[in-house]
């Protein structure tokens, strides 16, 4: 079982990512399951959103302790909650920002895991560019995919497109396309340091 | 409204011949046709307002109809009266569910028969002013603001008769209730309190509200047939006095009735859409106090010591009543 | 047709598959989602012929519903929590005049204090309303149930509750079978009432019933129940043969057969306790799970069946009876009266408290050492409330009980909200 463990704020769309990716799961012939950790709905207040992924049926209903993947949509919840919480070293962690993990004084956490599997992105940014609104989760989902490897990414912008109508779906396939390779292209320039 | 518009006053009752009128203005109630709908053999005080009220209304509404109505009845005296098990006085399909639900019930009745492609059935819901103005007052606005194809009609006895008279939203200042003694300094029911529903009713701009009394039971047919010839939500308010809880003789119903009316007290109009658009004009204006003196719930203010200061605030009600509803003629 | 959709989607879905032909609806969380898209198809006109009417209290909703079913037309509504005490008199009502009405119970919890997540004491409040109720275990299961219930309910003349665990499964994206129209209109005939308000053959329904005859009456209700239990079976066959999945039998039984501890539970938490109970029968422990899908009419004799041989039964409940204990172990107690396997209540999950693989794994260790009070709160913070019983021993005004705990657990609660 992979378990991705979403952190955001209310109006990122971190339960609609964590949607998406069960969809896209759901295409490549996997069983998945996802949920919020529900709350009222507040726009800005923390929100966490999980996904699981396996080859078998999931009967699990508990929320996701130790994640494998860990995407985090606003870093400013860094300093807000534990988002590390029960994260383990062989996990693949995905920040939305423009600056690097030292530049965001998690250089030293970070050494624990596999520096091919941990990724900041500047995910607003993108998602700023295509889609015109700051909404970091599909980007992220792009970016992910292209780390994690869990999932095709021809699936999640399936997922997208299934998810939005057509004038925003695109927008947002655009924009994970362009997270995808961005983080593809880091991941080979950090391959060939 | 289709009352007479020649005063006959050669009886000395104010009543009209039934064989004086045109024979598609006679009453439902003088044709063998009539349908009983509430039949005889009910349980029923002697001299019961509402009773008599709920007859003449369902019946108009059947002969409206061709038959094809469908009642929700609230809990209350009306119900209990009709329908001890195994017996049941009603020859309409008739549902009682709760106190507080006959608008909902009535709701889901009109949206079964849109449904169900039976449109020509019609709905009725009905209940005394305790489930009318208090505790189904939620639902009955609800129904209202959906203007949900229902005739509501309410039986205001102006107290709780059923569960041994005590106050609601619709009793009158200085009555009398087993929960507003004639005790203190202000005996009987509090003054600046209650409601009258028809005008809440009229702010929901629905289609048709009326109000009428037992003493013009005639009129009673036509405000039932009148909203029986619309759609949507309509409401109908019947003063129906109550020889229990008012403590009046029996033969006083419709007397009381009237003098309710011909004081002013209570307001006989028709409203559409949200505004009045007719009112039963009174014919022999009385004070107050030939309503309020044949009632026992009112015998605290003639005892030794009349109390003029609240028969007089009583007046100025129905003075208010007069002028707002333009019920004398100019 | 296979799909990856949220409980509640999957939910409405299904309900349109069944046909209603009027829906009330009245917002509350976490039900919400399912009256929306219901609501949605019926103004696209997928779901047709069908009255959507969005009334002003769960009252009404239930009310709309049992006019709706008198006038012989088949009604749903849903709700959860406040709303379902809040119509708690019409719940009983339309169970009382016998209405087949279909109802989602999206069970969260009760307050005071507020609270927003999900734990079973709404539909356990109304448990002996009169309703037949059903709890599904996932999100497919609850929506085969809904289909049984429609099946269930007009068979039987009487209501039907499908409850499902709040936000655990209506919020909850899962991959779900979603049946063709054609299956279900071949398993789910159209619906003929058994009493119907109708010109052509005036009824009274709803008569005042005195001391004469109200215990037959009532008698009746508990007949009904018992034929209920009778008939479930059969229809889940039914379903089972048409539909290729066991939903709808009265109990499901999962490695229980040579266990020696079982525990026995409703709704979402079954799936995690297969999980457990999975990791501990690889350890060779003799462990297993029952779940009770049919919570009324209870199943006395399935569930004596399915716990008799075994050596302790642990209930775990999503709500309790205060004051008392716990409420489905007063039924499994009966069912397994005179034998002496103890039978132990843990409460857990309430108000949206996780119930975790570590928690429920320890619990049944503690269970199979016999080590298990009679009554257990699963990872109950005793420190939080033994500090609160503190300050009212010491201080007469110690305050509202909710704020004390709240300013004692600190920032920690705020992750919530």
């Amino acid at each position: 079982m992979f378990q991705v463990r979403i952190h955001g704020r209310g109006g990122q769309g971190a339960v609609s990512a964590a949607e998406m990716l069960s969809v896209a799961a759901f295409l490549d012939g996997e069983h998945a399951q996802a949920f919020p950790s529900f709350g009222s709905e507040r726009n800005g207040a923390p929100v966490v959103a999980y996904c699981r992924i396996d080859e078998r049926p999931i009967r699990l209903h508990e929320p996701v302790l130790a994640p494998d993947a860990l995407i985090i949509q606003d870093p400013t919840l860094l300093h807000q909650i534990d988002v590390f919480a029960g994260v383990p070293d062989h996990a693949c962690i995905v920040i939305n920002s423009r600056k690097s993990f030292d530049e965001l004084g998690l250089g030293d956490y970070i050494e624990r895991f596999d520096p091919a599997r941990v990724l900041t992105i500047p995910a607003t940014e993108i998602a700023l560019k295509h889609v015109g609104r700051p909404v970091p989760n599909v980007p992220l989902l792009g970016a992910f995919v292209a780390l994690a490897g869990q999932i095709q990414l021809s699936s999640v912008l399936a997922a997208i497109r299934e998810k939005f109508p057509e004038r925003i779906a695109e927008p947002n396939v655009k924009a994970a396309q362009e997270a995808h390779d961005m983080a593809l292209e880091r991941m080979s320039a950090l391959a060939e340091h | 409204m289709s009352h007479q518009d020649i005063k006959f006053y050669q009886t000395g009752t104010f009543t009209v011949g039934n064989r004086l009128l045109d024979p598609e203005q006679r009453s439902v109630q003088s044709t063998l046709e009539r349908t009983n709908a509430l039949n005889s053999g009910h349980r029923a005080c002697p001299g019961c307002g509402e009773a008599l009220g709920a007859r003449y209304a369902m019946d108009a509404a059947m002969a409206a109809t061709d038959g094809q109505i469908v009642v929700a009845n609230a809990t209350g005296c009306l119900e209990v009266f009709s329908t001890p098990y195994p017996e049941t006085a009603w020859q309409v399909p008739w549902v009682h569910s709760l106190f507080g639900n006959a608008a909902a019930v009535g709701a889901g009745l009109a949206a079964a028969m849109r449904v169900k492609g039976k449109s020509d059935v019609r709905v009725i819901a009905q209940g005394g002013d305790g489930s009318t103005a208090d505790i189904g007052f939620g639902p009955l606005s609800g129904m209202f603001e959906r203007n949900d194809d229902v005739l509501f009609i309410c039986y205001d006895n102006q107290g709780y008769m059923n569960t041994g008279v005590q106050r609601s939203s619709a009793t009158p200042p200085a009555a009398r209730t087993a929960t507003t003694p004639a005790v203190g300094p202000h005996p009987g029911h509090q003054r600046g309190m209650g409601k009258f529903v028809p005008e809440i009713a009229m702010a929901h701009h629905i289609p048709y509200v009326a109000t009428a009394t037992v003493a013009d039971l005639r009129d009673i047919e036509a405000k039932v047939t009148a909203a029986m010839s619309l759609r949507g939500a309509r409401y109908i308010h019947i003063l129906v006095p109550c020889p229990l809880g008012w403590g009046s003789a029996s033969h006083d119903t419709v007397r009381l009735a009237r003098m309710a009316r011909e004081s002013g007290l209570f307001p006989v109009f028709e409203a559409r859409d949200g505004e009045v658009t007719d009112s039963l004009k009174i014919r022999h204006q009385v004070p107050v106090e030939a309503f309020l003196k044949p009632q026992k719930r009112f015998a605290h203010l003639f005892g030794k010591q009349r109390d003029e200061e609240a028969i007089a605030y009583l007046q100025a009600r129905a003075d208010r009543n007069i002028r707002k509803y333009h019920l004398l003629e100019a | 047709m296979l799909k990856q959709v949220e409980g509640s989607r999957a939910v409405a879905e299904t309900i349109a598959l069944c046909r209603p032909e009027v829906v009330c609806a009245y917002p509350i969380t976490p039900q919400t989602h399912i009256v929306e898209a219901v609501g949605e198809m019926v103004r696209e006109g997928t779901l047709a012929p069908c009255e959507f009417i969005n009334v002003e209290s769960e009252f009404s909703a239930l009310s709309v519903a049992i006019g709706a079913s008198a006038g012989g037309a088949r009604a749903y509504t849903a709700t959860a929590s406040q709303g379902l005490l809040f119509m708690a008199e019409a719940v009983f009502n339309a169970a009382g005049m016998g209405l087949p009405i279909v109802m989602t119970v999206a069970n969260r919890a009760i307050g005071a204090p507020i609270n927003i997540w999900n734990d079973q004491s709404d539909s356990m409040a109304l448990r002996d309303s009169g309703w037949l109720q059903l709890y599904a275990t996932s999100n497919q299961e609850a929506v085969d149930l809904h289909i049984i219930a429609f099946r269930l309910a007009e068979a039987v003349s009487l209501p039907v509750m499908v409850c499902m665990d709040g936000f655990v499964l209506t919020h909850a994206y899962e991959r779900v079978d979603i049946p063709e129209q054609a299956e279900v209109d071949a398993y789910l005939p159209g619906f003929e009432p058994r009493q119907l308000l109708d010109p052509a053959e005036p009824v009274t329904m709803g008569a005042m019933v005195g001391p004469e005859a109200f215990t037959e009456v009532r008698y009746l209700a508990h007949v009904r129940q018992m034929q209920a239990l009778e008939l479930l079976p059969t229809l889940a066959r039914e379903f089972e043969a048409r539909f290729g999945r066991d939903s709808g039998c009265l109990i499901q039984r999962y490695r229980s057969e040579d266990a020696d501890t079982i525990v026995v539970a409703l709704g979402s938490v079954v799936g995690t306790l297969q999980e457990v109970i999975d990791t501990l029968r690889d350890a060779g422990h003799a462990v297993g799970v029952l779940a009770i899908r049919a919570f009324r009419p209870f199943p006395l004799a399935e569930v004596h069946d399915a716990l008799v041989d075994s050596k302790r039964v642990i209930v775990l409940e999503r709500a309790f009876a205060v004051g008392q204990g716990g409420i489905v172990a007063d039924s499994v107690r009966k069912a397994l009266q005179g034998l002496p396997a103890p039978i132990h209540t843990v409460v857990a999950g309430l108000g949206g408290r996780p119930i975790t693989q570590a928690s429920l794994r320890g619990m049944i260790e503690r269970g199979m050492r016999d080590e298990l009070p009679s009554v257990t709160f699963l990872d109950l913070q005793t420190d939080v409330v033994e500090r609160a019983l503190e300050r009212e021993r010491t201080s007469r005004r110690s305050g509202p009980v909710a704020e004390g705990v709240l300013k004692d657990l600190g920032v920690k609660a705020m992750q919530y909200v």
